[in-house]
Parts: structure tokens; sequence; C-alpha cells
């Protein structure tokens, strides 16, 4: 048992962001620990950046339990409105019941008032159910999109339900390993060829390292005229086996 | 001038068979024989105004019975007709303002709070044991997304429009017809220069003149009680803040309204006496 935990310390390069690790599900698996019996986790890189214009939002593809990859082509950017979108990663479950619930609110409220909701809006409504339900969630979530009030924003929602409004932001397993070439690389207003750029660099190098990110790159430009969604295939990574 | 209900207004859930409902307009009229209650919307903000009848000389003015009360920093209330009933659509807004703003983490927009406080009235006008609220309600508001500011008035009906200039109480009637005199209506004001429709518009400072020259011309002094203005603003000078109107501004703009109804006195007298000599 000892020797099996000195193994997931240097195997496993990051402790798990867990907030229920004394109730979590003890089975034999280091992987799945902090799940719940099949569960499945989106053990992820997420990354939202602010252009001039709008923001990037970008996401790896890989679904897993455990060591098992449930899904190798998975979308974790999910639309909130018009133009709000969020990225998911934590518990698969909990992030498509939290983007169900903001998804709601958000066309009620558009209803009601008669124009597009605010990104710090739908950010709002996200950190108040992360944050009410932080003892039966495990979800971190970027939310971002452009709005007529303000531009392009980001707001970070990591577990335990903070909100904070950022340029940039990184999330998921897989963000701990480029936390430094983030930080190195990032400027304000880039254009949108730029932070494409970004973030499809960045999220290689994490996917490159993180056992938990992988698949393919997808990417979502919103902006005022629209959005584009887009993906970079596996094999044409800027950064990864393919691309030595 | 009062119209015979004949049994059908014993219940605010009874038609009458031309269809009315004359406890919605029994509700009126308790608003009707208030103290006026006047909104302006000018080109840097919105100007609230109140005419509060001193019930006696005991009272303590100035402090009590207040009619204008703020509901979130964004946003004012006026009212006229049964003030007890005016405190309680004054406590539902700030309620529908506060939550609004912990649901959304916004301040809640002008016409969303003008509708919520519609929809709280009109649901006393329809629903069992209550009775409709004998009380009009002055919305002045400023929506943060879009800069702009507006006035609502709700009616006991449970109606609600957005106005350039509302009045309702006793001096309703003359006041809407001094108001229509004023530069508050963008299309006529003709302004469409660099600062948009609203550039040609009354300011809030010459607003509150105004109001307070409305006020004191309705007011009968041989047949209506004393009475004490309650004046408020939410406009660019406050930063979009609803205050209370400064002392020394409302009695600049008393005594201006004062001086100003006394020369148009003499004026008339002027005039009678040149038609007399013929």
């Amino acid at each position: 048992m000892s020797y099996h935990h000195s193994q997931m310390m240097f195997s496993q390069p990051m402790p798990r962001q867990s907030m229920a690790e004394a109730d979590a599900y003890t089975g034999k698996s280091a992987e799945t620990r902090h799940l719940k019996p099949g569960e499945i986790s989106t053990g992820t890189t997420i990354m939202a950046v602010q252009f001039d214009g709008g923001v990037i939002l970008c996401a790896d593809s890989r679904v897993s339990t455990g060591a098992y990859v449930a899904n190798r082509a998975s979308d974790k950017i999910a639309q909130l409105h018009d133009h709000i979108w969020c990225c998911r990663s934590g518990s698969a479950a909990d992030t498509q019941a939290l983007t169900d619930y903001v998804r709601h609110y958000l066309a009620q409220l558009a209803v009601e008032t008669g124009r597009p909701p605010e990104v710090k809006v739908a950010a709002h409504l996200m950190r108040r159910l992360c944050y009410e339900n932080k003892d039966n969630l495990m979800a971190g979530v970027i939310v971002g999109g452009w709005d007529p009030v303000s531009g392009g924003s980001v707001y970070s929602i990591p577990l335990g339900g903070a909100c904070i409004p950022l340029p940039f932001a990184i999330g998921g397993s897989g963000s701990t390993f480029i936390y430094g070439l983030v930080d190195a690389e990032f400027r304000e207003n880039m254009t949108k060829d730029e932070a494409l750029a970004l973030v499809k660099k960045a999220v290689s190098h994490a996917m490159a390292r993180d056992g938990s990110s992988g698949g393919i790159i997808r990417t979502l430009v919103a902006t005022e005229e629209g959005n584009e969604k887009d993906y970079v295939s596996g094999n044409q990574l800027p950064y990864g086996p393919a691309g030595w | 001038m009062a119209s015979s209900g004949s049994g059908y207004d014993l219940s605010s859930s009874t038609f009458s068979p031309d269809g009315r409902i004359f406890q919605i307009e029994y509700a009126a009229k308790a608003v009707e024989n208030a103290g006026t209650a006047l909104g302006l919307r000018c080109r840097d903000g919105v100007v609230l105004a109140v005419e509060k009848p001193l019930q006696n000389k005991m009272l303590v003015a100035k402090t009590t019975g207040r009619r204008i009360h703020t509901v979130d920093e964004h946003a004012g209330v006026a009212m006229t007709g049964f003030v007890s009933d005016g405190r309680q659509i004054v406590n539902r807004a700030r309620e529908e303002a506060s939550s609004y703003n912990e649901t959304y983490g916004t301040k809640i927009p002008p016409q969303t709070l003008a509708s919520r406080l519609s929809a709280y009235i009109h649901y006393f006008t329809l629903h069992g044991a209550l009775r409709p609220f004998g009380c009009s309600t002055l919305v002045a508001a400023y929506d943060p997304a879009t800069s702009k500011h507006s006035l609502h008035m709700v009616e006991p009906s449970g109606v609600s429009y957005e106005y350039f200039g509302a009045a309702a109480g006793r001096g309703r009637q003359p006041a809407r017809t001094e108001m229509e005199k004023l530069a508050i209506n963008p299309k006529t004001a003709g302004g469409t220069g660099e600062g948009g429709p609203d550039d040609n518009l009354i300011t809030v400072a010459e607003g509150v003149k105004q109001l307070a020259k409305i006020i004191y011309t309705l007011h009968d002094e041989s047949k209506d009680k004393p009475f004490e203005l309650e004046m408020s603003w939410l406009c660019e000078g406050t930063e979009w803040k609803h205050a209370g109107v400064p002392r020394d501004v409302m009695e600049e703009a008393v005594t201006w309204a004062k001086k100003e109804i006394e020369e148009a006195d003499e004026e008339e007298s002027e005039e009678e006496d040149e038609e007399m000599e013929e």
C-alpha cells in the first residue's frame, strides 16, 4: 500500500483538486478514487483568452474513467446563449447539469428583459450554482463570450465557486503544466489569429504532458458578428508527437 | 361624476355589464384625491416631486411621512394615494431589485423593475379577498448596461408605461398641460446634435425649478391644506444614484417658482385692467 502510494505521488504529477476527499470513493485505482463508482471525469485542459474583438475558448477532447478513455473526441465547449459559451472541466455529469441550468435561466432572463444577457450575468449564475452546491459538485468552469455592454470577457469559476474576471484563464488537470507558458506568451489586445495560435500551442503542450488530456483541440471564437467553431485534429497539433 | 356601481362594485373580481371593474376605478379615485406627484425625464437625469399635504400643525415635517423612497442605488420611487399602500409597494420594489442583483449579478433594468411592480400591483386586483392598491407609483431609474435613464408610472390597475413627464394625484390634469409645454419629448424638442436625440431637452436643474413651479401653481391657498414639497433626482450630477434634491437647490427653485407665479399674476391683472379701461 505504501509503495503504491509513493508511486502515485511521482507518476501522478498533481494532487487531485477534490474538495470531497474525506468522503471520496475509496476504490482500488488511484485515478478513480475521487470519482463516484462509474462516474466519468473530464480530466482536461481548458482555456479562454480575450482578444481584440472578442474571446476564444479552447479545450482538449479526452473524457476518461480512470485509465479508460470514454470519449476521445468530446466537445467540452458548451453554449449558454447566443454569444456566451463555457468550457467544462471536472465531473462531466456535474458540468452538464450546471450548463443546462444556466442555459435555462439565461434564456428566461433574455425573454424578460428583451436584450441579450451579459457574460457577467452568465458567470454570476454559474458561480451561484457552484457555490451553493459546492459540497456536491466537482466542476471547474470557464465562462467566456461577447456582449454589447462589455465586449469580450472571460470569467474563471474554479472548484468552490469563486468568480474571477480575467484577461485569460486556464483550467483542468492539464492546465498546471502550462501556467508558465501562458504567462510568458499572453499579451493584451492580440489579433484573432495571434490568440488562436496561442491557445492551440498552449493546449497542445498541456496535452503532451497530462495523461488525462488528449485527442483533438476544439476552438470557439465568439465575437459580435457570431461564433466560429473549429478543431485541430490529433495528428496536426502544433506541439506533440506528430509535431516533433 | 360618480358612476353608480349598482351591485357590480362590491368585489374586484366582478365585471360590470359594460366591461368595467369598479373597484379598480375606485382605487384610482383614492389616488385622484391625494397630493400631486410629478416625474420629469430630462436630458441628464430624472426628477421626482411630491406635494405632501401637512395634516396638522403638530407634524414633524421634512423627515417623516416620506413619499419618495430609494429602491436601489440606481432607482427611486415616488408615490401618492394611500401612503401605507405605497410603503408596501416600495418594500416589494426593494425586494425585487435586491433579489435580481443577487441572482444575476447586475442592477435590475428599469423596464424590468416597472413590469415586476406592475405584476405585483395587478395581482391585488384579481385575487380573492385582497383589495387593489390605492396608490400610483412613479419609478425613476438608470440602466448601467445601456446608459439610459427612464421614468415609469404604475397605476392601481397594474398598467405601467414609460413617460417623458408623468403626473398623478389631485393636480394631474393641469400638471400635464404645463409639462407638455416643456422640452422633454426628444421628438418634438428637435435635437439630433452631437449628443443625440436628448440634446435639446431641459436639464435636471431646470426640471427641478419647473416641477416646483407646477406644484406651487396648482396649489390653491384657500382650498388646500398647507403642504411640504419633497423632491429627488437621479442624474449625471449624482453619478446616477438616486438622492434627495439638496435643500439649498430646492429653496432656490421654490423662490424662483414663487417669483414666476407672482409675475404671471401681475401680467394677468395688468391685462384685465387694460380690458376694463375700454
